[in-house]
């Protein structure tokens, strides 16, 4: 076994996929992103929970939501979790593509994933500007 | 160990129903797998619907988001958003747990903790927005 490896050439091409050359496929990350998103959702039910729950319980219980929402912290949560919903809804739509059987072709494939990231970029930007000139803008 | 001649094949292929049933790493068949189909189909226009409603709240006080949350169109819109999706987060946070927890204990207590967690959000929401709606 050694003796068979000591008498082999050197090898200059790169052997493996290697971190230095490696392009991490679009696919994958998506993948991956739908994932991750889900499990942000999932705990992100808890201030859909809280939002509907203070408004039930009246103004001092929705004021305490509201200064949340309001604070620099809550506005990052809040943006956070609006991009995760449109982009996970996305990407759920691209599943529900496959689940048909379709949508697997290795062009089809890189443009449903390119179209999920670019589609939730696009529609969180919309929905945030949409969101803060609600907000009466910069005040 | 290769008994198989033509006379021993199988003449199907397919799995008794008997062997399958409650199979899975969760235990549960594949009726999650059609039930978080259904819950993303119907997920799509309730999740679009209520961004929609979320974007019209903003900035409003609490008598105008309870009017608005307890209105009948509004107030059924959330009741199935909050169901559609509590059903949907527990099936996939189940997939999460027996993706990634190998040991047995270990699964079956965050699988317990799913389960709990799921039905607390989403009883809590479902009794805020039935309040809204009937101010019980
Ligand atoms: C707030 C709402 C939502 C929450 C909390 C949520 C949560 C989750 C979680 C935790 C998973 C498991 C992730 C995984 O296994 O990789 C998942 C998977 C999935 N979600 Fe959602 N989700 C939500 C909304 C939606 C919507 C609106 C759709 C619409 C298409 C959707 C479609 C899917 C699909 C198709 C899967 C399965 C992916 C797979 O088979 O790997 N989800 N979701």
């Amino acid at each position: 076994m050694a003796d068979t490896l000591d008498r082999r050439a050197p090898v200059t091409r790169p052997i493996s996929p290697h971190l230095q050359i490696y392009r991490l496929p679009l696919t994958l990350v998506m993948s991956g992103l739908h994932r991750i998103t889900g499990f942000v959702l999932y705990f992100g039910m808890l201030l859909v929970c809280w939002w509907f729950l203070a408004a039930a319980q009246g103004p001092n219980a929705y004021a305490k939501f509201q200064w949340f929402a309001g604070s620099i912290i809550g506005q990052i949560v809040i943006l956070g979790y609006t991009w995760s919903l449109i982009h996970h809804t996305l990407g759920g739509i691209r599943h529900l593509i496959w689940d048909t059987g379709r949508g697997f072709g290795p062009q089809e494939r890189e443009w449903l994933a390119a179209a999920t990231i670019i589609g939730s970029l696009a529609l969180t930007f919309v929905v945030a500007l949409i969101g803060y000139l609600a907000m009466g803008g910069s005040r | 160990m290769s008994g198989i001649t033509p006379d021993s094949a199988p003449k199907h292929f397919r799995t008794a129903l008997a062997k399958v049933r409650g199979r899975g790493a969760a235990k549960s068949g594949t009726g999650d797998f059609w039930m978080q189909r259904m819950t993303s189909v119907a997920g799509v226009p309730l999740t679009i619907m209520a961004i929609v409603i979320g974007i019209f709240l903003l900035g409003r006080n609490q008598a105008a988001a309870a009017q608005i949350l307890g209105s009948p169109l509004v107030g059924i819109i959330m009741l199935l958003f909050v169901i559609c999706t509590v059903v949907h987060m527990k099936i996939g946070m189940q997939e999460i747990v027996v993706d990634y927890v190998p040991d047995e204990s270990t699964k079956l207590t965050l699988l317990l903790a799913n389960t709990f967690f799921c039905w607390s959000v989403g009883v809590i929401s479902v009794y805020a927005l039935l309040k809204l709606s009937f101010g019980l």
